[in-house]
Formats: structure tokens, C-alpha cells, sequence
């Protein structure tokens, strides 16, 4: 098997920042269950839980991403990038779908980490932590509860999730997100990560499908690799 | 030397301190400070900031220190300059603000050793990282809407060069809420220094130019009402000034209608 010591991938369609949110699914609610109310959460968010997504973790289509060290294995939460096309504060739910410009299909990838109490830097933000495919205008996709992601890993398919099963759909997302804070042109809001996502370990090659939004494929490596081949 | 970004007469410029009170652009004009608009001193790329950086900060919040770096990002909607505004919301009971030396990349890396670290800083600013604590969730806390608010990180009022500063770890951080001081502590208190800082986050991450690390602040939290104006200094960096405003004043409550047809 050929390794591609670096990313080699078609260039990200993101400018901005990507933000995603945990706990944004029926499915994921569930299979947390009552540990929402013990600590150290002691009570189900009421805000969106929030992380960031920075610039070092966005490739596009094709890329090879090489994990941390001593890291063998990633969990692959497919989502929705919900890409900002006008200036966006104190939306309503009426309004909110007027800043949408388009949607994209990515894979939020992370160091596996069961839990959510402290932001997970270094399992959410390594190099190449956020591969995201082209972004298709709003008007060709229409509502995203009709999307469902599959994911397949070396080929198999490992994963299935309707975007049905959101808690906060697209509008209220963007709704209760910019209660606090202002999106800007060219940020990204990730419509949601499934709890304890499937994992893809070094040598995968992993793709996702998304119906009308396209699909998205990358390969996970480790460090010896990269630097030995 | 101490770089500022200003707005002053329809356009964004670079500038210099010139005296206490003016400054001056590259091409030798010299203004009035008063006359400016301060803009946050670099464009933030990626923004790091830390929590429970100061053992005694750690202690006056409850929390053992922790064993790694308690690191959280920030997006860019939450920055301002000095002189700026940041808003108190009605419903707020504690907010608070948080003096902090912030270290600017120069130049990019990937798994730098702490030995090499300095040599990827380009320069120093001045941070207040404002919290407000009555939105604290205990998830990746703490969370967005404690700590990215919108112009709640007031940066500058410049930044200055790395080599103009001996030794970063060994700089008086001091807080004054209206001139009475009620923060004082020194960098040299950190749990994690630059240069581990540095290299654990480059150990998973490459760093970039303008990529950000607000390295924490120490014990001497208060919460600050509107109308406060509060000086955030740190030794041989600058002092950053910030006045705190209520729902009113910054939604122009009292200047709607004005133009209604």
C-alpha cells in the first residue's frame, strides 16, 4: 500500500471559523442517558454545547490525515456544516434560514473521548481533524431532515444517521447560537456529532454519503508511517 | 517595538506610540491617541486561551490545579481594541474580567520542542479575557457562552516585539476597576510557562502566525458593573482599558427611533 506522507487534498471551501455542537440528536441523548444528570455535568445542557473546529483541522476531499502520536484510532462523527453566507446575530427562527448560504458534508474527527466536561482540544483539533467536502447552495438541498449520513470504513459500512432525529433543527441552531454570539460570512455551524461516533483506526480508508450533499472520503494514518514510508 | 492597529480617518493603519499621548504612522504623521479607533493589534487566526493557569486562581475557584493544560478557543467575533466596550448583560449577577499576557506565533511549527519555542513568538499583548460566570455549563466548560461573547476579549492596545521583553516569565499583571486595583499577581505564578504551552499544543497542532495563546490570569477575580472602566496592565506590555456597558447602550436603545420615517 502507497502512504501519502502529507495532505494532499482538493483545498477546503471553508474561510471562516467552524463551530460544531455535541448532544444535538435524539439517538445521542438516548445513549448518554441519565449520566447527563450526575456528575460532573449535574444537569442536560441548556445551551448548545458548543467546540471550535480551528483552521489547522479543515481538508478537503481526498486528504490523508496523519494522527498524534502514540494515536491509533479516531472516531469519524459525520454531520453538516451549515455555511454562513450573510452576517448573522440575534437571528429568530423566522429569519434564520435568510444567512444560510449552503451546506456541506464533514467529518468531525476526534481522538476518542467519552467525555464531554472540558473542552477537547487535543482530541478535536489535531492537523487535518476536520475534512470537509464541497459546499452545495441551499436552494439545491432544501431541508436537511431528509439527509442520511452513511459511513463506511475499509469499505464497509459502519454507521447510518438521519438528520430527522435533530433536537434543534437548522433554524433553531442558528436561533439559539447567535442569542450570544455573531457568525460572520464564511463560518461554518456543524448541525451535531453523534455520541461515541464509530472509529476508524491507521491505514482506513473512510468515506461518507450524503444523499444531494455529495460524499467525502480520507484516509487515517500514524505518525511512524507518515515519516517512514 | 510596540505595533498598534488604528482606524483614524476612513482607514486602518499600522502605528506607533509616539510620546505618552500620540502616535505615529508609517509615513511620519503624527496624530492624537484620542483621535483614533483601537482595533485589536493582529487579526486573531486561531485564539487559545487557558483556565486554572494560576495555582492560586485554580484555588480561589475551588479547582486542583490541573495536570494538563485546561485550554479552550476562542472565535473571532470575540475580540475588541483598547478603549473599547464590552457589554453586561441584564440578566448578569457575575461577571468578571481576567488579566492576561497574550502570546503572539510568528512563525508556524509543528511538534516544537520547549527548547525552540520562544524562537516561534513574535511578539506580547495585553488580554482581558471577560467571564460571565451566571452561564456557566459543565459542558466543555467553560463553555461559548461564558467566554465568546461577542467584544468580550478586549487585545492591545499593542503588541510588542519578543526580544523587547527580558523575560516574560517574571512581568507584574495588575487590574484596576475605576484606579482602585483589585488584581495583582505575576506571570512567573503560571502552572504551564510559554515554552510548555508551546510545545503541547504543537504536539497536535501546527501553530500559525497569528495564532494566539492568552495564557491565564491570577487570583483577584471581582465582578464589574456597568459603567465600570477597567485597566488591565501588564509590565513593559501596555495597559488595556475597557468601559462596561448595559443592554441599552449597546443596542443604541436611546438613539432608536431618531430616524424613523
Amino acid at each position: 500500500m502507497t502512504i501519502t506522507p502529507f495532505c494532499i487534498s482538493s483545498p477546503p471551501p471553508v474561510s471562516g471559523t467552524i463551530y460544531g455542537v455535541v448532544l444535538n440528536d435524539h439517538h445521542s441523548i438516548a445513549r448518554f442517558g441519565t449520566a447527563v444528570d450526575d456528575a460532573p455535568y449535574k444537569g442536560a445542557p441548556k445551551a448548545p454545547a458548543m467546540y471550535l473546529k480551528p483552521a489547522n483541522t479543515v481538508v478537503g476531499n481526498g486528504a490523508a490525515i496523519t494522527l498524534p502520536a502514540d494515536e491509533s484510532a479516531v472516531e469519524i462523527g459525520a454531520t453538516v456544516g451549515i455555511v454562513i453566507g450573510a452576517p448573522a446575530a440575534r437571528l429568530s427562527t423566522d429569519t434564520a434560514m435568510d444567512v444560510v448560504a449552503g451546506y456541506a458534508l464533514v467529518a468531525d474527527l476526534s481522538l476518542p473521548h467519552s467525555s464531554y466536561y472540558r473542552p477537547a482540544i487535543r482530541e478535536k483539533c489535531f492537523d487535518g481533524a476536520c475534512p470537509v467536502a464541497e459546499v452545495r447552495p441551499a436552494s439545491e438541498i432544501g431541508t436537511l431532515s431528509t439527509i442520511v449520513l452513511t459511513t463506511f470504513i475499509g469499505g464497509q459500512p459502519v454507521a447510518e444517521r438521519s438528520l430527522a432525529d435533530l433536537v434543534r433543527d437548522v433554524p433553531q441552531l442558528l436561533t439559539d447560537v447567535t442569542e450570544f454570539m455573531t457568525l460572520s460570512v464564511g463560518d461554518m455551524l456543524l448541525v451535531g456529532v453523534e455520541y461515541l461516533a464509530p472509529q476508524a483506526a491507521a491505514g482506513n480508508q473512510v468515506r461518507i454519503t450524503a444523499g444531494p450533499l455529495g460524499s467525502l472520503e480520507f484516509s487515517i494514518h500514524t505518525r511512524t508511517e507518515a515519516l517512514t514510508s | 517595538m510596540k505595533h498598534a492597529r488604528i482606524a483614524w480617518t476612513g482607514a486602518v493603519h499600522q502605528a506607533v506610540p509616539h510620546g505618552e499621548h500620540q502616535l505615529q504612522l508609517v509615513d511620519g504623521r503624527i496624530i492624537n491617541e484620542d483621535e483614533v479607533v483601537w482595533l485589536p493589534p493582529v487579526t486573531p487566526r486561531t485564539v487559545f486561551a487557558l483556565g486554572l493557569n494560576y495555582a492560586d486562581h485554580a484555588k480561589e475557584l475551588a479547582f486542583k490545579a490541573p495536570e494538563v493544560p485546561l485550554v479552550f478557543l476562542k472565535g473571532t467575533n470575540a475580540f475588541t481594541g483598547h478603549r473599547g466596550i464590552s457589554r453586561r448583560p441584564a440578566d448578569a449577577t457575575y461577571m468578571h474580567y481576567e488579566c492576561e499576557l497574550a502570546v503572539i506565533i510568528g512563525t508556524s511549527g509543528y511538534r516544537i520542542s520547549k527548547a525552540h519555542a520562544m524562537e516561534h513568538v513574535a511578539g506580547y499583548t495585553v488580554a482581558n479575557d471577560y467571564a460571565i460566570r451566571d452561564y456557566l455549563e459543565n459542558w466543555y466548560r467553560p463553555n461559548l457562552r461564558v467566554k465568546n461573547r461577542d467584544a468580550c476579549t478586549p487585545l492591545g492596545p499593542w503588541w510588542v516585539d519578543r526580544d523587547d521583553i527580558a523575560d516574560p516569565m517574571k512581568l507584574a499583571l495588575t487590574t484596576r476597576v475605576n484606579g482602585a486595583v483589585t488584581q495583582q499577581g505575576t506571570t512567573a505564578d503560571m502552572i504551564f510557562d510559554i515554552p510548555t504551552l508551546i510545545e503541547y499544543l504543537s504536539s497536535f497542532m501546527t501553530l500559525s502566525p497569528g495564532d494566539i495563546i492568552l495564557t491565564g490570569t491570577p487570583e483577584g477575580l471581582a465582578d464589574v458593573k456597568v459603567g465600570d472602566v477597567i485597566d488591565t496592565e501588564i509590565e513593559g506590555i501596555g495597559c488595556l482599558t475597557n468601559t462596561i456597558v448595559d443592554d441599552a447602550t449597546w443596542f443604541g436603545v436611546d438613539k432608536q427611533g431618531v430616524n424613523a420615517q
